[in-house]
């Protein structure tokens, strides 16, 4: 049974369209392993000799175990954003002859396996040798690297239980950046001191063998825990089926007065709110907003203000780069009834211009405060206002037409790149990139002054030009309909 | 009102639609019935011009529908889940096609009384999403979404599969109904080939994407396709 589930994984990775279209990015993801491996493995070897010689007078082991707590910490948070449970699609396998136990330790057996689990090895077992070589009794050796192996798969389970209750929880990430920060600053500020703590744990278990069995006795408990956990979700009527939300109806009456694109402002409205992949670019609204305090404050920018710019754009602008660079994918699920239904494709698109102006509006009323670092910075955020409205909307909405990625809304957002493809990265970069250029090149040679007023006068010209080039953006998106469509419809 | 020439549709060098000729007059409800992989849905896709032709054109109401969109006012479809807006509640969802096709809250809340009966209290006021409804229930949704307006040309790609008997017999009704002056033409397709013979007047068998036949609905009609499909 075993093999056919083996087989059933490859042939779902390589029948995948995903992979069949991107060998490139496969390839990437492929150097960046290789490259992680080589870290760690240089890591493993090298952390040794490096601690002896800097460190003559104290033990390299003891002092390793000292620094577990972050390690430890950062795995958890990095598995967090990057491991999901290799949940196979059970629900077909559900009537069939198979014994649930088989399924459910078939899925939590397979993520021992994952990459994460087998990346700390490179590192681990080069230590371990050069302490068995250096006089070290080779079971302390022995003792600590499968200390350390034990540790990564408790990670590697305890964040299961994790990622299952922050999904229940909606509130997706904030926790895990909670606990983490927290543990962090309780370590940091010595209050609670956790390196110690857990490296005192490890120098007493390499001292005393048999005390392995209790970090052995944690990886089972954590092991049952997902096990039943993922028992209780094994039914169709259970959590396998995807959970019903409570409906809100809204009128959003006020949408009314802006005329025949209300329908579609209050479509993207609902799609924002009601979904958690937009919704969460409504949230990355406050990060972006914050943003500002990295740079303003610290003086090393004082005289830089084109970094300012680029603050500028990004805060005026999250909201927009965040949500105009998926137009239409947003609107993939049901493009087909947009297509055909009674609609101008212009009045579509106008609707998405709106909405990306009237953020770029609320954001820099919200940003305002700022003027607390100086005058400057005020007019830096309204030219860059200007210029996200005139210029970077348009630009959006034009690289939208070539956006052939379908998005499914239900799916979580943080470092989903559903959706993303080069043509979201070419077109981001520039975003924020070419203003600084508009704005440094007239600063260098004349003035403070005139570079503002050319982020500005270039805003203004596409905003004079709207409609042209809302005209020119709305054939290039009839000319590529039937791609778009097509595309929608395919499952990655 | 709908004319179709030379219109074919190929797949890397497989044609799966070829159509020399058809035309359907105005206020006729036409059926279309063929195995999977007959062509109905690619036709229907390429009358809404969700797909490209690769030889031929489709002509609605003498607009030529992939070189202009005034075709869209007065044609409505509905082809499957894909035209539904899962986040939005069945209400919503009316309001808005509503909205596009000219009606406002309050005709669409009269539109919809007559339709309480099939929807059985599961549909309106239940406080659900539409992606969160069962199939049947988002089919009954996704049908009733495109009466609203009174469009002059229906599409509807197997709109008896996956309904409850009662909705079924309903929609039956609804359908002649609409044909009954001759206003409203309608296109559906279906394997139940007892519910297309009873709703429409002329039905045209699909195979390998060509027309093998051509039939004005008669007593005998039922019988011959059952003939036809039983070897």
């Amino acid at each position: 049974m075993i093999q056919y589930f083996i087989k059933f994984e490859w042939k779902q990775f390589f029948r995948s369209s995903y992979w069949q279209k991107s060998i490139a990015l496969n390839i990437l993801m492929g150097f960046l392993a290789l490259y992680f491996m080589l870290t760690f493995l240089v890591l493993g070897i090298s952390i040794y000799p490096l601690l002896k010689k800097q460190f003559p007078e104290s033990d390299p082991l003891i002092m390793v175990n000292g620094f577990l707590f972050y390690w430890f910490l950062g795995d958890l948070v990095m598995r967090f954003f990057l491991q999901k449970l290799p949940v196979m699609n059970i629900k077909p396998l559900l009537a069939l002859p198979i014994k649930r136990s088989k399924i459910l330790n078939y899925v939590l057996g397979k993520s021992a396996i994952s990459f994460f689990n087998f990346l700390p090895l490179f590192a681990i077992i080069p230590f371990g040798v050069i302490l068995i070589f250096e006089d070290y009794s080779t079971t302390t050796a022995l003792i600590w690297m499968l200390l350390m192996y034990v540790f990564t798969l408790i990670i590697n389970f305890l964040n299961f239980i994790i990622e299952a209750k922050s999904t229940e929880t909606e509130l997706s990430f904030l926790p895990i950046i909670a606990i983490a920060s927290g543990l962090f600053a309780l370590n940091y500020f010595e209050i609670v001191s956790f390196s110690n703590l857990l490296g005192n744990a490890v120098n007493t278990i390499t001292a005393n063998p048999l005390l392995i069995t209790i970090p052995i006795a944690i990886l089972i408990g954590l092991y049952s825990i997902n096990y039943f956990e993922l028992k209780k979700k094994l039914y169709v009527d259970g959590s396998l089926k995807a959970k019903a939300d409570v409906a809100t109806t809204t009128d959003l009456a006020w949408t009314r007065r802006f005329g025949d694109i209300a329908p579609f402002l209050q479509l993207d409205l609902k799609l924002l709110w009601r979904n958690k992949r937009p919704r969460s670019s409504i949230f990355i609204v406050v990060i972006g907003l914050l943003y500002g305090l990295f740079f303003y404050p610290n003086p090393t920018y004082q005289n830089i203000p084109a970094m300012f710019v680029f603050v500028g754009i990004f805060v005026t602008g999250i909201f927009m780069i965040n949500f105009g660079q998926f137009i239409p994918a947003w609107d993939s699920g049901y493009y087909k009834l947009l297509m055909s239904q009674n609609i101008k494709y212009k009045q579509y698109l106008n609707s998405k211009y709106s909405l990306m102006t009237i953020s770029a509006v609320i954001m820099f009323v919200l940003s305002i405060p700022y003027v607390y670092f100086g005058w400057k910075i005020l007019a830096i955020h309204f030219a860059a206002m200007v210029y996200n409205i005139g210029v970077n909307s348009h630009v959006l909405l034009y690289g939208g037409s070539f956006n052939r990625k379908k998005i499914d809304l239900t799916q979580r957002a943080a470092f989903n790149y559903q959706g993303t493809g080069a043509v979201q990265w070419i077109i981001g970069f520039p975003l924020l990139l070419i203003p600084i250029l508009f704005f440094y090149i007239p600063y260098k040679f004349i003035s403070f002054e005139a570079g503002i007023l050319t982020l500005i006068v270039l805003g203004g010209i596409g905003i004079v030009f709207h409609q042209k080039l809302m005209n020119f953006i709305t054939k290039q998106y009839l000319n590529s309909k039937h791609k778009m469509i097509n595309a929608f419809d395919q499952n990655n | 009102m709908i004319k179709s020439t030379e219109l074919s549709k190929k797949y890397g060098g497989v044609t799966v639609l070829n159509i020399e000729s058809l035309e359907i007059p105005k206020g006729q409800s036409f059926g279309l019935v063929g195995n999977n992989g007959a062509g109905k849905t690619t036709y229907f896709n390429l009358l809404l011009d969700l797909i490209k032709p690769t030889t031929g054109s489709v002509i609605n109401n003498d607009i030529q529908v992939n070189k202009s969109e005034d075709w869209k006012p007065f044609t409505a479809s509905f082809i499957d889940e894909s035209f539904l807006i899962g986040y939005l509640t069945p209400e919503e969802y009316f309001y808005f096609i509503g909205e596009l096709r000219g009606m406002n809250k309050a005709d669409i809340n009269s539109f919809l009384i007559p339709f309480q009966d099939i929807f059985n209290d599961e549909i309106l006021g239940k406080k659900k999403y539409l992606r969160d409804l069962s199939k049947g229930n988002q089919k009954k949704a996704g049908i009733v979404g495109a009466l609203i307006g009174n469009p002059e040309v229906i599409i509807l790609d197997e709109p008896f599969a996956n309904l409850d008997p009662t909705t079924q017999i309903k929609l039956k009704k609804i359908l002649k109904e609409l044909t009954k002056n001759s206003k409203t033409t309608i296109l559906i397709s279906s394997h139940d080939l007892g519910h297309v013979t009873e709703v429409c007047e002329r039905i045209v068998v699909l195979d390998k994407g060509n027309i093998v036949k051509d039939l004005k609905t008669s007593e005998e009609t039922l019988e011959e396709l059952e003939t036809y499909f039983s070897v």
